[in-house]
């Protein structure tokens, strides 16, 4: 599909056309377009090295891309490039406005250290969305709630396990009423035994109706949960589309050899 | 002690300088500090050139020799300006100010590194999260990195603190009439050296112990969230 007629779709949430991203001399991203309707969730797949998470920090400009189109519905982000060619956002504030749509999952939850988990939850709202204090501490209860977490809400992150701090940051994504959520390898860090809480968290977002971007390294979670699968191979997507079909007859090669080494 | 109590007036009043110019060469130098400290740490290499310069000039020079070549140094360039354009003639620098510009311009230098290193240990992660939920720079500072930087800060710049205080002796040298200059003349001509000495000795320790009370209330308010070991 031309780039040109992805990014012209304002019915999208997310739109991102022809992404390229390098560091130095290593090219990252090699052109990629993927596009997310409200309601879709997209499993990012690939090998460590493959640029999915790369590709999940440049939608929200945590990483700049080298070239390329980001539209978040129908919005495009303006880019400039300067006189060397290194491409940056030409408007800041759009970005912060943009980045308070696209709420991110990291997989280091990166929780604030100073700040109780009611705390972290109601900063976005209040600082970025302006909400007056109680209406955020209010919204915050239920989110909490949504997630498990509202019993340890006055703890601090350095006290609970990384499965609740990964909840807490799911809330505190949340609580921002965002668009469109990034998830960028969210139970990676976790201890094994802990995976299935914030899966299930993860999962129940998604049956819910949210659109969401998903890096993960969960088959079960991408083949039972995502409506699209998106594998990327050294910077490019190699194969995408269906999850029952690319699971039960995968087409490329390279998916097939990803696919067995991940089901031994 | 009678000596002490007839001088207890010049006393005072050189404490009141020592500590005003203590006070302001650290707000000085906090200021100085958080320049040098984001220069350092800037993405451009110019500016992270230029607070490289700064720290690591100040740290391999002599404070006495620093504070001498500002008092002296600048009155001479300042009056030299002045006699080349015209604008004016003799200038003669405040010694308070000149004083607290040079105290403050030194301990920017180590407030620098004192900050540099307080930044650098608040992982990068954190900062990320909250340009991901849209804050603006200057509330990432605010409500992410300053309260956690204060946190890492503290221990180091409780040390400045303590250093910076004891080198407001060294203003006496541009005769500035602190307590330290005070307590000489006063010492010398009642031929009691000792006795003013040992009083300036034990006024020093009050200060410390004072500013020890107020730091230690400043770690409690921003030592939540750590875990006690």
């Amino acid at each position: 599909m031309p780039a040109t007629a992805l990014s012209a779709d304002p019915n999208a949430s997310l739109v991102v056309s022809d992404l390229h991203k390098s560091f130095g001399s290593v090219e990252v991203l090699k052109g990629v377009s993927l596009k997310a309707c409200e309601g879709d969730v997209i499993s990012l797949l690939g090998s460590s090295g493959s640029g999915k998470s790369t590709l999940l920090r440049c939608i929200n400009l945590l990483e700049t891309p080298t070239s390329g189109l980001i539209s978040v519905h129908g919005e495009d982000i303006k880019m400039t490039k300067d006189r060397r060619g290194v491409s940056s956002p030409s408007d800041p504030r759009q970005v912060e406005r943009i980045r308070a749509r696209l709420a991110m999952v990291f997989q280091s939850f990166n929780l604030w250290s100073h700040m109780t988990v009611l705390e972290n939850v109601i900063a976005g709202p209040i600082h970025v969305l302006n909400q007056p204090r109680a209406e955020a501490i209010e919204h915050a209860n239920e989110v909490l709630q949504r997630v498990g977490m509202y019993e340890r809400r006055d703890y601090y992150p350095a006290h609970i396990s990384g499965g609740q701090q990964q909840r807490a940051a799911i809330a505190r994504a949340l609580a921002m009423k965002p668009e469109v959520m990034l998830f960028d390898e969210p139970t990676s860090a976790l201890d094994p035994e802990l995976v299935g809480e914030v899966l299930k968290v993860i999962r129940s977002l998604a049956e819910e109706g949210r659109t969401m971007v998903v890096v993960t390294h969960e088959m079960a979670f991408a083949r039972d949960v995502s409506s699209e699968v998106i594998f990327l191979h050294q910077g490019l997507i190699e194969e995408q589309g269906n999850p029952a079909q690319m699971f039960n007859d995968p087409q490329s090669a390279r998916f097939k050899e990803f696919l067995s080494t991940t089901r031994q | 002690m009678d000596v002490i109590y007839e001088y207890r007036q010049i006393l005072i009043e050189g404490t009141f300088v020592t500590i005003s110019l203590a006070v302001l060469s650290l707000l000085l130098s906090i200021v100085l500090g958080l320049i040098g400290a984001f220069a350092q740490l800037s993405p451009r290499r110019g500016l992270r050139r230029a607070g490289n310069i700064y720290t690591v000039f100040v740290r391999s020079v002599p404070d006495l020799v620093l504070m001498m070549l500002i008092f002296f140094g600048g009155q001479t360039f300042v009056t030299q300006i002045g006699s080349l354009t015209g604008l004016w003639g003799y200038v003669e620098i405040n010694q308070f100010v000149a004083g607290v510009l040079t105290l403050g311009f030194i301990f920017g230098a180590y407030m620098a590194e004192t900050f540099r290193g307080a930044i650098m240990a608040i992982p990068r992660g954190q900062i990320e999260a909250a340009m991901a939920v849209g804050m603006t720079p200057s509330q990432i500072f605010r409500i992410v990195t300053w309260p956690q930087m204060v946190r890492f800060a503290l221990p180091s710049f409780t040390n400045n603190w303590l250093v910076l205080v004891k080198s407001t002796a060294l203003v006496s040298v541009i005769g500035l009439h602190d307590l330290v200059w005070n307590a000489f003349s006063a010492g010398r001509s009642t031929h009691q050296l000792f006795t003013f000495m040992v009083t300036v000795m034990v006024i020093y320790l009050i200060i410390t112990a004072i500013s020890d009370v107020l730091l230690r209330m400043v770690d409690r308010k921003y030592a939540a969230g750590v875990r006690k070991a």
